[in-house]
């Protein structure tokens, strides 16, 4: 391993690839801020720039800094704008977004650099010492396996509802569901409750719905209620202040983050599972693990809360590069766009690389921690000019903020249809919440559902019928946490009642 | 009956017809090769279906005992009026009107009349400031959209070609 470590760092440490990991970095955090514009699509957009590098270590350290890079930025439009344009960075907004509207911008952002600096290092670390041993594991994960994990993701929606509101999160996750079952899928290759319309043949765009669950209410209640947020110290009355953390929030976040890393990684490590799971499984866990006075906090700009999606996301962004590295099966869509460039570049990833192309493997594990350092190194810096955003004044953030969410939807899709879809689920997310539903369970249903679907139907497929969740003692033993995950939080405050009550009562 | 219980009453409304379709019209399509499958196109919708019109019996029978504290939303429905609701009502109006203008009016049109006037709506009066900022943001975003990233987007309108 140090002979391939020393091979990596002498190829990582040569000028051109530094200039590749800065570059990518950069470009990366800057479209990524760009709500709509995820890590696919801006690696996608960079390839033909990798390819004419000739240089598949070059090409593949440039795309590894583009994918931190546009995950960071991903996380900085979460926080200011609610916007979040990457499903990894959903719930980097549950608290972020309250935080930056508290007056605590500069400290949310501090706080996502640092967890993602350091959920990234300790992935690459992991990724150094587990890459040969896990791909063995992730070779025993079937589809059985995977629809139970991500039942258990979607169970953690128990985690965002509070008391009295479990109904209705998981109203929202079904509905959510349901959204995600419209249009032509994958393995029964017929369109489903399209209505006759063409536009739906597709079903929904994520992008679409993501901007019309969050951005729009947003700016929408921001119009109805300007004085909501100036009361609370929002930027755009009051500097950006406080950019460090104290020692005690540090010793706060340590634990969060060092669970997150492990954790994260993990899940980034099954293909399919990737940063989105692993930011909401981070949140749910953590505030699960939370004390009571800290649950209370999450949701409404608890530190823990922003760190753990931080450092989970970025941790599961390094654990998908395993399989991509080892197996040469792409985790996501962004490691298959990756894998596309890299046979575009003659290198076919697989068990072969560590052996063939030694050079390849390692420069891209060097280049994780060069890529993480500087991404530090950069925006730590740049922190209170990028939270400047919120220091726009309203008659001009406001437009521009709905423009954004126009042009995130429409780039995605190209298609003017789009933006009245848009509109329209905008309007409904409003009225849900003045009727307080939350729509981040309505927005995680609809990204795991298609695979979700997938899943189930295959095991059901290979077992002939239902039979796999017995046959098979993991997807029984993690359809099992599930339901721990639903029933934990329940319990708890079910408990905390009685034992208000007893106090009332004076026992 | 307040607001959230009206709601889950659409949406059971919405999940009935999901469900109706799952159960009696989508299994009619289906190949008979496709029969002899232990999973149907219409198997997950309709566990979906099930699942979510008993949950919003849940909610429309008020089932679920509330939260001890009062949940205070950030604005409460009732006093609508008390708010600028006008302004955001014109707003998405302008959203809707960009939507149909996009193609025909041409991107740097439709955007600097987009953002300009929403601007226009919130209060804002300093015309001098207000259009060359609307101007220089939107031929940066195109520049950005059609030279960077490639994706067309016609500038002009479409008798200008």
């Amino acid at each position: 391993m140090i002979e391939g470590l020393l091979i990596g760092l002498s190829t990582a440490f040569s000028v051109t690839n530094l200039l590749m990991v800065i570059g990518g970095c950069l470009i990366g955090t800057f479209i990524g801020m760009l709500p709509g514009l995820g890590p696919m699509s801006i690696i996608a957009i960079m390839i033909p720039v990798a390819i004419t590098l000739g240089d598949p270590s070059a090409a593949l350290i440039l795309l590894a800094g583009v994918y931190y890079g546009a995950i960071f930025g991903g996380s900085t439009s979460s926080i200011l704008l609610n916007a979040p344009g990457v499903a990894g960075t959903v719930a980097s907004a549950f608290d972020g977004y309250p935080m930056a509207r508290k007056g605590m911008a500069g400290k949310a952002l501090t706080i996502a650099a640092i967890s993602s600096f350091l959920g990234g290092t300790i992935g690459a670390l992991l990724l150094m010492v587990f890459a040969p041993m896990l791909s063995t594991v992730a070779l025993l994960f079937h589809s059985a396996e995977y629809f139970a994990l991500m039942v258990v993701g979607l169970s953690a929606i128990a985690a965002f509802a509070g008391t009295g509101n479990v109904a209705k999160a998981i109203l929202m996750t079904l509905l959510g569901l349901i959204m995600a079952t419209v249009g032509e899928g994958a393995l029964f290759n017929m369109p489903r409750f399209t209505m006759g319309l063409m536009d739906l043949q597709s079903g929904f765009s994520f992008i679409t719905l993501a901007m019309a669950m969050f951005a729009l209410p947003e700016a929408i209640f921001l119009v109805l209620h300007p004085k909501r947020t100036a009361t609370e110290g929002d930027g755009s009355t009051g500097k950006i202040t406080g950019l460090r953390i104290s020692r005690d929030e540090a010793r706060k976040i340590a634990p969060v983050i060092g669970r997150q890393s492990v954790q994260g990684f993990f899940i980034g490590v099954l293909p399919g599972a990737g940063a989105t799971i692993a930011s909401f499984l981070g949140y749910a866990v953590e505030r699960n693990l939370a004390t009571e006075e800290e649950q209370k906090e999450f949701g409404k700009g608890s530190i823990k809360g922003l760190a753990a999606p931080e450092t989970a996301n970025n941790a599961a962004c390094t654990g998908s590069f395993v399989p991509l590295l080892t197996l040469g099966i792409p985790g996501s869509g962004t490691t298959a766009i990756l894998l596309g460039a890299l046979i575009a570049l003659n290198v076919t990833p697989g068990p072969r690389l560590m052996v063939d192309s030694p050079e390849i493997f390692w420069a891209v594990i060097t280049s994780m921690f060069i890529g993480n350092l500087v991404l530090l190194v950069l925006n730590l810096p740049l922190i209170p000019y990028i939270a400047k955003v919120l220091s726009i004044p309203r008659n001009y953030l406001i437009p521009f903020i709905l423009f954004f969410t126009l042009m995130g939807s429409y780039i995605g899709q190209n298609n003017a249809t789009e933006l009245l879809i848009l509109v329209g689920f905008g309007i409904c997310a409003t009225i849900l919440r003045f009727a307080d539903y939350p729509l981040a369970p309505l927005l995680i249903g609809f990204i795991l559902g298609r695979m979700l679907e997938d899943n189930f139907s295959r095991s059901m497929q290979l077992y002939d019928g239902a039979s796999f969740i017995i046959d098979r003692p993991m997807t029984l033993g993690l359809l099992m946490i599930a339901a721990l995950l639903v029933i934990v939080p329940s319990y708890r405050a079910r408990r905390a009642k009685a034992r208000r009550q007893g106090v009332a009562e004076g026992d | 009956m307040a607001l959230d219980r009206w709601i889950a009453l659409i949406i059971l409304g919405i999940c009935l017809a999901y469900g109706y379709a799952a159960f009696f019209t989508m299994d009619q399509l289906l190949p008979p090769f496709m029969q002899r499958n232990p999973i149907w196109p219409s198997t997950f919708p309709k566990v979906l279906s099930v699942l979510a019109i008993l949950t919003a019996l849940i909610i429309v029978l008020g089932l679920e005992k509330p939260a001890d504290e009062a949940n205070t939303p950030d604005i409460d429905y009732r006093r609508l009026g008390d708010y600028h609701i006008y302004k955001a009502l014109s707003l998405l109006g302008l959203m809707v009107l960009y939507a149909l203008m996009l193609r025909p009016a041409g991107f740097i049109l439709a955007t600097i009349g987009f953002l300009a006037g929403g601007a226009i709506i919130l209060g804002e009066r300093k015309f001098h400031y207000l259009i060359p900022i609307t101007a220089l943001a939107t031929g940066i975003v195109w520049y950005l959209v059609e030279g960077v990233l490639g994706i067309f987007l016609r500038p002009w309108p479409f008798f200008l070609g």
